[in-house]
């Protein structure tokens, strides 16, 4: 699977991945060989075979509808890299 | 001091040694054996703590198999006012505001925790080279790795420093260590076991679960770990089974099925030669060995670097410098904080295997990759249950060699990546299964792989302690 | 050549539940600043979703309602994207298999016509948390509490092709939300919000023309203009053989326009995929039963039980039934008067209403219970005092004086229907006017009122009404 370096970057940026651009043409060719292995799929029977997402045929639990969590607001914003006024801050958002 | 729980729990039990004393002495060798690098964090202090109640619920009498009993949480485990880091930089001095249901139910048990071990980062590795605080070497031999990604568990039990640690299985993750470092590793059914309070890797994939060195050991523990939690919608809502009452269970008459496709080209002749001698054992203890194929076994790998990865890179994106962990120093727009805290929280481990997650998730790609690793996930799991109908257990060789060299595969991630060939499939059909000891080669430890149907932990723990009833590999322990 | 606009609307409806989709954490509006965010809904490693049953019944209600198909499987997924606000990095939603599918609404449109309003489909997601831009001087603040608070997803075809139309249709999602009570549908707290898609086309035309996308409008009002903007905008931009860009727009009410979104640098992929975390969501078909069988009458069923059943106008069922609690307080006066039912509407939709609005008050606090308006109806129904009393009466009641009865013996406002007492007041006008006598006899009809009023006066206003008409009638012959 030839993955190239445009392909890479788009990849990178919707992960938030920083690839510079002397190791894009090293991460394609890393990225390519692990997907080489998938590519086994490709050839394998699997046409029409039901996806299977969960490893049991298991249906979903439910929680009844109530108020269990009180606030931690301190225990967790002292956590942040950067909380102010009860937010948590982040650079500027523009727009 | 005891390297085994049963020996330990008797000796606590008949005051011939506190809990404090045990765990003093398990921190001394942990000490001792710094240059294992097996744990991130020990906690002196919380270790004394609980020994104390421990002493106290064993004084009181009423105390569990575990009151007293020391051990390690591989450090995936979040625990309440101890750091958490996952060996990744990204939560270097990630304190957890809660404990994990594992951490829990170990504690309500008195076991005495020392602290956290170390691992590959983010619980993605085969070797435990992916830690950002180092590489864990092997007690057997210092210049070969311990397995991954619970690395440090096993070489902590291996070493004889704590008799049980806690675990991840991903694709191999207990089992491969469990084989490298010549213990036993349980992996049990996907959703036995709680994943709260467990950093996800792989979600529909990752399982918690024990390293001990002995069946008996895994499933003391096991006992305690297991059970329903409503805090994980995956967790199963059925009764355990007495797992320590059946090891008395017999192999009469038990159908253990040989997976020829274990035994493949990439399997070395001493561990092949070493497995094929564990199941003479087995026969030897009344059962039969039935001939099995699993035809899709050599999907198995492509669809976990799928799979795994995919979900990993949705489980990470957490990971944005913005309520915990790792935020670059002084960000310039929203923009350059996500780049660089990720950029430099993540080792490049993690970084490859959310690219090829997010890749295989892409559009253009989503049906090639994602859906269609998820139709091979299926066809792997029939393999199983058609297997099943002739068999009990499946077995054959964990790994398909012995614990390699330290740098020996990192520079190929396919070449580290196969030497989860024989395990990951079980994760992709979610089914419990054990590595326990079974010979040496080269001087170095082989595993056996024993797998069982969902939800039979019971008789995957009985036979694989009939086999240890029988054998001594689980008794050698590597000259410190 | 005329232009025919396309417009879809997508709804977000906050489910009333106490606590969020997937943690025990509270829903309730107005706390400070992520003192309701629990560990999951910031995302805490380790952190796992638990879904909410009453979530997922207020789903099925709402696709009860529609007459939609409520799927037997559906499953959870995980939108991914990166945005500061969106803890995870990933929403969870649904996408392949959502829990309604395929419904219908009639909407009835100011104007009369009836819409058939197909809802493609209703999903279950959790809200995002809310980004303050102007917290601070160069940085953004960020509140979970929002964050993972239920949403059902209501989307419709683009179907509609007239603001009017449009807003309509919202509102009749509005009026069964909140009939169902699965939504409180405030919309200043962002319980109820829309975003459109519109898009034109020449008409005749089968192909769909290019279209934007109108975020998060909070008012009915907003909705209208901004939709008539964007039509407008893009026929003249079309007409000038410009392209329509499909982009996300924003409405700026103060200018009454919609301006582009900050265009992002890539597009948009969300490689959903089945949320690991959560196994299929299985419905049965007694789950839905006992949905169905709490589900109260519904809007239309009422309406037209109403109009056919209790022979109301059409307007004044419509009305009624625009509020559940309007049509609840209807009901209850009209169970102590089953033969007044026009009288009891004409007094809800008027005095009652007029009340509320002046005091600006729900109908649920209204001052006037519906058993007290009921005693006080039935005091004109059994002749006792005139509607026009009846009027004074209910200002009393309502400036809180006391029950019907109470007022009307203390102010003595009982009327008169004695014979003899309105024959001698009749006399008197007769006597009085002798001029108007004339000209009613010479064939002036209308004066007819004009005695009534004085005879009325003269009673002091109690005079049973239709016994004073008919004895004049008799009188002035």
């Amino acid at each position: 699977m030839a993955i190239d370096t445009a392909i890479v970057a788009r990849i990178a940026r919707l992960a938030r991945l920083p690839i510079p651009a002397q190791d894009a043409a090293q991460t394609a060719a890393g990225l390519s060989r692990v997907l080489d292995l998938a590519a086994q799929l490709a050839d394998a029977p699997l046409d029409g075979v039901e996806p299977m997402a969960h490893p049991h045929a298991q249906t979903l639990a439910w929680r009844a509808d109530a108020v269990t969590e009180s606030d931690r607001a301190d225990a967790l914003l002292a956590l942040a890299p950067d909380a102010r006024a009860g937010l948590y801050a982040v650079p500027k958002v523009i727009g | 001091m005891a390297s085994d729980i049963a020996q330990l729990a008797q000796a606590l039990r008949a005051r011939k040694i506190s809990a404090a004393e045990s765990t003093r002495q398990a921190l001394a060798a942990a000490q001792a054996r710094a240059d294992l690098n097996a744990f991130v964090t020990l906690d002196e202090q919380a270790a004394l703590g609980a020994a104390a109640r421990a002493d106290a619920a064993l004084a009181a009498g009423d105390a569990s198999a575990l009151a007293g009993i020391p051990f390690v949480h591989k450090d995936i485990f979040c625990t309440k006012g101890m750091r958490t880091t996952c060996a990744s930089r990204m939560l270097e001095n990630f304190v957890p505001p809660y404990d994990a249901a594992v951490v829990e139910r170990l504690a309500a048990h008195a076991a005495v925790s020392l602290g956290k071990a170390n691992m590959d980062e983010f619980a993605m590795g085969s070797s435990n080279e992916n830690s950002f605080f180092g590489a864990v070497k092997n007690p057997w031999d210092a210049t070969r790795v311990p397995g991954g990604s619970s690395g440090g568990s096993a070489a902590a039990v291996a070493a004889g420093i704590v008799p049980f640690a806690t675990g991840t299985d991903t694709g191999g993750s207990i089992r491969q260590p469990a084989a490298f470092c010549g213990i036993t590793g349980l992996k049990p059914t996907y959703g036995r076991v709680s994943r709260y309070g467990m950093i996800a890797y792989a979600s529909s994939l990752d399982c918690a679960g024990v390293l001990a060195r002995s069946a008996g050991d895994c499933a003391r523990v096991f006992a305690a770990m297991a059970g329903h939690d409503a805090r994980d919608a995956t967790s199963v809502d059925r009764p355990c089974d007495d797992y320590v009452g059946a090891l008395s269970t017999t192999l009469q008459g038990i159908k253990i099925g040989v997976a020829r496709e274990y035994f493949g080209a990439g399997v070395e002749a001493g561990v092949d030669a070493a497995t094929r001698e564990a199941l003479r054992e087995f026969e030897k203890l009344g059962a039969t060995l039935v001939d099995v194929s699993l035809p899709y076994a050599h999907l198995a790998i492509p669809a976990y670097y799928v799979i795994a990865p995919a979900e990993a890179s949705s489980n990470l994106a957490r990971y944005d410098g913005v309520r915990y962990g790792h935020r670059c120093a002084d960000p310039q727009s929203l923009e350059d904080m996500y780049a660089r805290s990720r950029g430099e929280g993540f080792g490049a481990e993690v970084k490859r295997r959310i690219l090829v997650g997010t890749y295989a998730l892409s559009a253009g790609y989503y049906d090639a990759y994602y859906l269609r690793a998820q139709r091979a996930r299926r066809v792997i799991a029939n393999d199983f249950a058609e297997a099943f109908k002739q068999v009990d257990l499946i077995a054959g060789p964990t790994t398909p060699t012995v614990a390699f060299k330290l740098g020996e595969k990192t520079s190929d991630p396919l070449a580290m990546y196969a030497a989860d060939v024989n395990t990951v499939a079980v994760n992709l059909a979610g089914l419990p299964a054990i590595s326990i000891p079974a010979g040496f080669s080269e001087n170095l430890p082989v595993g056996l792989q024993l797998i069982a149907p969902a939800f039979a932990e019971a008789r995957l723990l009985a036979t694989a302690h009939q086999f240890q009833l029988a054998t001594d590999w689980h008794a050698r322990e590597p000259s410190a | 050549m005329s232009w025919q606009p396309v417009i879809g609307l997508e709804i977000h409806a906050q489910l009333a539940t106490a606590s969020k989709l997937f943690s025990g954490a509270s829903t309730a509006y107005g706390a400070e600043p992520n003192t309701q965010a629990a560990l999951l809904d910031v995302a805490m490693p380790g952190t796992l979703p638990v879904p909410n049953r009453a979530a997922l019944d207020k789903a099925i209600a709402f696709g009860l309602a529609i007459h939609a198909t409520i799927a037997r499987q559906s499953i959870f997924a995980r939108k991914n994207y990166f945005y500061p606000d969106l803890p995870k990095g990933y929403q969870i939603s649904q996408y392949e298999a959502p829990i309604v599918g395929n419904g219908t609404l009639c909407v009835r449109t100011d104007d009369g016509r009836t819409l058939e309003v197909v809802i493609e489909r209703a999903h279950l997601e959790e809200d995002a948390g809310k980004s303050l831009h102007d917290a601070f001087h160069a940085a953004t603040g960020l509140d979970f509490n929002r964050a993972g608070v239920p949403l059902l997803e209501i989307v419709s075809k683009p179907v509609l092709h007239t603001a009017q139309d449009a807003v309509a249709y919202m509102r009749a999602v509005h009026t069964l939300v909140r009939w169902l009570g699965v939504c409180d549908g405030n919309m200043a707290e962002g319980s109820f919000r829309c975003d459109a898609n519109v898009s034109v086309r020449r008409a005749g035309a089968d192909k769909l023309g290019t279209r934007t996308e109108i975020k998060n409008v909070n008012s009915f009002r907003f909705v209208e203009k901004a939709i008539e903007y964007e039509i407008e905008r893009q026929i003249r931009a079309l007409e000038n053989g410009e392209a329509i860009v499909q982009e996300t727009r924003l409405y700026d009410a103060a200018a009454h326009r919609t301006l582009p979104m900050r265009s992002k640098e890539d597009a948009d992929d969300y490689r959903y995929f089945p949320d690991p975390d959560l196994p299929p969501l299985m419905v049965t078909d007694a789950d839905i039963e006992a949905v169905r069988m709490a589900l109260p009458e519904l809007p239309d069923a009422r309406r037209r039980r109403y109009v056919e059943a209790l022979g109301l106008p059409e307007s004044d069922a419509m009305q009624l039934c625009a509020d559940k609690h309007v049509a609840d307080f209807f009901e209850a006066v009209l169970a102590a008067l089953p033969d007044q039912a026009k009288m009891c509407a004409n007094w809800v939709l008027g005095e009652i209403a007029a009340a509320l609005n002046a005091a600006n008050l729900s109908i649920e606090a209204s001052r006037v219970s519906a058993p007290a308006l009921a005693r006080l109806l039935a005091r004109i129904a059994d002749g006792t005092i005139s509607g026009k009393i009846a009027k004074d009466v209910f200002a009393a009641m309502w400036a809180g004086e006391g029950d019907a009865d109470a007022i009307v013996a203390a102010r003595g406002l009982k009327q008169i229907s004695d014979t003899g007492a309105l024959e001698s007041a009749v006399d008197a006008v007769i006597a009085e006017f002798p001029k108007q006598l004339a000209e009613y006899r010479a064939g002036n009809d209308k004066l007819l009122q004009f005695f009534v009023g004085q005879a009325m006066k003269g009673l002091r206003g109690q005079g049973n009404p239709q016994q004073l008409n008919a004895l004049l009638r008799e009188k002035l012959k």
